[in-house]
């Protein structure tokens, strides 16, 4: 039994935070568990936020607070003519963590990153089936498709290959499944007989090393006093697993953590007023949409689907769903991301002009049924209330609309039915601040049937993207990417709904904390006053 | 007795039967795929959700897929987290014991305050305090937990400082988890003391202890409303028997009577009622749980239910129906050694 490394000489008789102080130990009110602790085996971010932002680095990073690729274990990389060829020159002197069980003997260096790849893709890896590996992000970026090979071309040089030019790899490449885990303590693990440790005590080049996760309950993880770059400010962190976001706040009140995520929309008012608390905020990286059945009648028809969206008060709902805290969306794409059209004109608000377009195209006497998600999202908290305000704003203009809804995995599934009735209330939230990542999935000809919910494939549309895919300069992509959302504009396969605001309390002593557009709770950089 | 021991034993063996095949239809039988709610939004191909069915069993019949459950469940292996990919069996007992302290916390707590309030309304029938105390048994068996508990911290935490928000333990003590239950642990980690004049209690012990309180507070105010109204009910009927009348008749005192004539025999109900309340207490209360950030089984298993992670759900409900089993064997027990004529029959 032992009192360990939070436990100081302040610890008998004192506040937490006046000792946390003292021993500049950051207390992070999560939201949940993470599921474990390897990235690449998960898709919530708050695995990702337990594992692959304090523990792990990738190749390249997302730089904080921003969608900008900066580089990470690689210093540099460099694409070949044909994009086809991607090379990356890896960081020298990185140290691995170590923990009670391995001491790595050499640094981070090509086998690494071979490793932590191929694991996910090639099913003779011994990791490929450890851990129930599913791979879901690293299948859901379609990169077994992508990826020809991966060339250790020295120790410290590696070359992705691939089967089809794709600019938006290296963005890919930031992502959290890509995190770099050490090929010296997956072998050494496996010889142990304990290949799963990789996941449940993780080793990384990160700026804080795992310490202990009672589950859930409390994360805590140590500074890395050998991290690559500047170490962190920070001595400890600690999640202190908080489910309940009325009960986070008062924690946030009473002391005992100094950040905490998703606070209740009707507290943020409290929260701004409150001298205790800075309240940060960013816009989501998120789009919630209507999406119309574009293969049934009436709704193949676009002047029936832009009618529809006229009579949507947009306004009303950021009010009511988001209390206020969201933007109204005219683009399929939130104006965080690069190529986002600021000349867009959205469908005006107006029930008169929309009934007497349905009135122009024959449509009367319209029903119709809304799908409302069983569960809450950042781009959707309420749907049920969402779904329940359009009822109201169709029958206005004469169209009866039937509110339904399903388990969740019934309706995921049963909404991606080619000839399914109604018009699904769904979202996205950007995985890698690309343009592509919501354009050509939620929008793009392959994705009918699957995650193309209004199942509609046009032409031009469909060209425009690919084309913005397979070149890889910005100034051009940018170019057919409005293109590509004006053509969006005038099909309205979806009616474009909301990109929620982010929020984020945090206590006045807190520094340097910045809100990531991706989603992620970043706590490297982060100093306590 | 051990012929009534072990006839209650013989009805573990059915019943543990019923209760692997209700727990591994129900999940099944609610609509949502496990491969569809895991992959959310983002969906996948048909091929790699095939790929998984097969990985996950989900291709084989249902009685085959039964069959493989139950020959893994008599070796000792409940299977593994769809989720957490961590065996079944590490993860409940990694947080049963937080669920037990609390529960155990929550019905002494019940016991001690419902049953002698139950006794006392019973006495003083139809008076002011027996009133009072039912109309507060009333209130508390109809309070909304979530809003309750929420009231509780910011009264406690909040305003007056006087308990910690939520938690098991200050996070300012770390220590190797020995035997699960925190108060036992903290002790164990030493470092902790106090004095009476003027009262201070410092260490981690005195910090479990601190974050103790509301939970259990919040936890005990059904079942002690429960128990409270059991007890004066049950009196209420023994006081009016025969043999009470006689008791009196023969001049005993009433506190005699009372505790030992009436109370014994009023207890039988009582007895079944906190059984049943330790049972669905020990299935984890899930409110409680979730508002005071009390790491145990009750949020772990609603939430597996929401992500249908099928070997989660069956495995907790299995073992929770094994501790509720033992606990009404526990009760059987009792009623036995209160009253021979039961343990005769």
């Amino acid at each position: 039994m032992k009192i360990t490394r939070t436990v100081t000489a302040a610890l008998l008789g004192a506040t937490l935070l006046a000792s946390a102080a003292s021993a500049k130990t950051l207390v992070y009110c999560s939201e949940g568990s993470p599921e474990g602790f390897d990235p690449a085996l998960y898709t919530s971010g708050t695995t990702f936020d337990a594992s692959s932002h304090p523990i792990y680095n990738r190749l390249v990073e997302f730089e904080t607070g921003t969608t900008n690729v900066v580089p990470g274990l690689a210093e540099s990389w460099e694409a070949s003519e044909d994009g086809l060829e991607y090379t990356f020159k890896l960081r020298q002197g990185v140290k691995f963590h170590s923990n009670d069980a391995f001491t790595p003997t050499r640094d981070f260096n090509a086998d690494d990153v071979i490793f932590s790849f191929e694991r996910q893709w090639k099913e003779d890896n011994a990791y490929n089936q450890v851990s129930g590996g599913t791979w879901e992000y690293f299948g859901g970026m379609s990169m077994p498709d992508l990826l020809k090979e991966i060339v250790k071309v020295d120790d410290y040089t590696v070359k992705f290959v691939l089967n089809r030019p794709e600019a938006p790899m290296v963005a890919n490449l930031a992502m959290d499944f890509a995190s770099i885990l050490s090929a010296e303590y997956a072998d050494a693990m496996l010889a142990a007989g304990t290949p799963e440790q990789l996941n449940q005590a993780p080793i990384g080049t990160g700026p804080f090393t795992f310490v202990a996760y009672q589950k859930d309950a409390v994360i805590r993880y140590a500074a890395n006093a050998d991290y690559w770059k500047e170490a962190s400010p920070l001595e400890n962190l600690v999640f202190a697993i908080t489910p309940d976001a009325s009960v986070r706040y008062q924690k946030m009140k009473a002391g005992e953590c100094h950040v905490m995520p998703y606070p209740n929309p009707a507290d943020l008012e409290a929260m701004g007023s409150d001298e205790d608390i800075n309240l940060l905020q960013q816009e989501g990286l998120n789009v919630g949409y209507l999406a119309y059945n574009t293969q049934v009648a009436p709704f193949d028809n676009p002047k029936v689907r832009k009618a529809l969206n006229m009579a949507i008060d947009k306004n009303a709902i950021i009010d009511v769903v988001f209390q206020g805290a969201g933007v109204v969306a005219k683009n399929p794409i939130p104006p965080t991301i690069w190529s986002y059209d600021e000349s867009t004109v959205d469908d005006a608000y107006d029930p008169d002009a929309a009934k007497a377009a349905l009135e122009a195209e024959g449509v009367t006497d319209l029903s119709m049924k809304i799908w409302a998600m069983p569960v809450q999202r950042p781009y959707n908290p309420n749907a049920r209330r969402m779904a329940e305000l359009m009822q109201e704003d169709f029958s206005k203009i004469g169209v009866n609309v039937e509110v339904v809804s399903y388990e969740w995995g019934e309706y995921l599934s049963r909404s991606k039915e080619l000839d399914r009735d109604g018009a699904v209330l769904l979202g996205w939230t950007g995985d890698n601040g690309d343009p592509d990542n919501f354009l050509a999935v939620l929008l793009g000809c392959d994705g009918v049937g699957k995650s193309n919910r209004a199942q509609w494939c046009n032409e031009e549309f469909d060209k425009l993207t690919i084309e913005a895919k397979q070149v890889a300069d910005v100034e051009k992509r940018t170019e057919l990417y409005k293109q590509a959302q004006a053509v969006f504009k005038a099909e309205a396969p979806w009616a474009t709904i909301a990109h929620s605001t982010v929020f984020m309390p945090v206590r006045p002593e807190v520094e340097g904390y910045k809100v990531h557009p991706l989603g992620g709770h970043i706590f490297y950089g982060v100093d306590l006053k | 007795m051990l012929n009534f021991l072990l006839s209650r034993l013989m009805t573990f063996i059915p019943t543990f039967i019923g209760v692997t095949l209700i727990s591994f239809s129900f999940i099944r039988v609610l609509p949502g795929d496990p491969i569809i709610v895991m992959a959310g939004e983002r969906g996948m191909s048909d091929e790699r959700y095939a790929e998984l069915r097969a990985q996950f069993g989900f291709d084989q019949p249902l009685v085959s897929q039964y069959w493989d459950y139950m020959t893994g469940v008599l070796q000792g292996d409940l299977g593994t987290s769809f989720v957490t990919k961590k065996p079944v069996f590490d993860e409940f007992f990694a947080l049963f014991p937080a669920t037990l302290e609390l529960s155990l916390c929550a019905i002494t707590l019940a016991i001690l305050l419902g049953i002698p309030a139950g006794v006392i309304a019973a006495i003083n029938r139809g008076k002011f305090f027996d009133r009072a105390l039912m109309s507060s048994a009333l209130v508390g068996y109809s309070m909304p937990i979530f809003w309750w508990a929420l009231l509780m911290i910011i009264f406690f935490s909040g305003w007056l400082q006087w308990t910690p928000v939520s938690g098991r333990i200050s996070l300012m003590y770390f220590f190797d988890d020995v035997t699960g239950f925190m108060l036992i642990d903290s002790l164990l980690a030493g470092g902790n003391s106090i004095s009476l004049f003027p009262f201070e209690a410092d260490g981690p012990f005195f910090s479990a202890l601190s974050h103790l309180v509301l939970p259990t507070i919040v936890l005990a105010t059904i079942p002690l409303a429960v128990i409270a109204r059991q007890t004066r009910s049950a009196m209420l009927e023994v006081l009016g028997e025969d043999y009470i009348r006689t008791a009196r008749a023969k001049g005993l005192p009433p506190s005699r009577i009372t505790y030992v004539h009436a109370l014994r025999n009023a207890m039988i109900p009582v007895i079944t009622v906190i059984g049943l309340l330790v049972g669905t207490l020990l299935a984890g209360a899930i409110l409680t749980e979730t508002i005071f950030s009390w790491p145990g089984i009750g949020k772990w298993m609603v939430d597996s239910i929401y992500r249908r992670d099928y070997p989660v759900v069956q495995g907790g409900l299995m073992l929770i129906a094994v501790m509720v089993m033992v606990v009404n064997l526990t009760v059987d027990v009792l009623y036995g050694l209160i009253n021979p004529k039961i343990r005769k029959s």
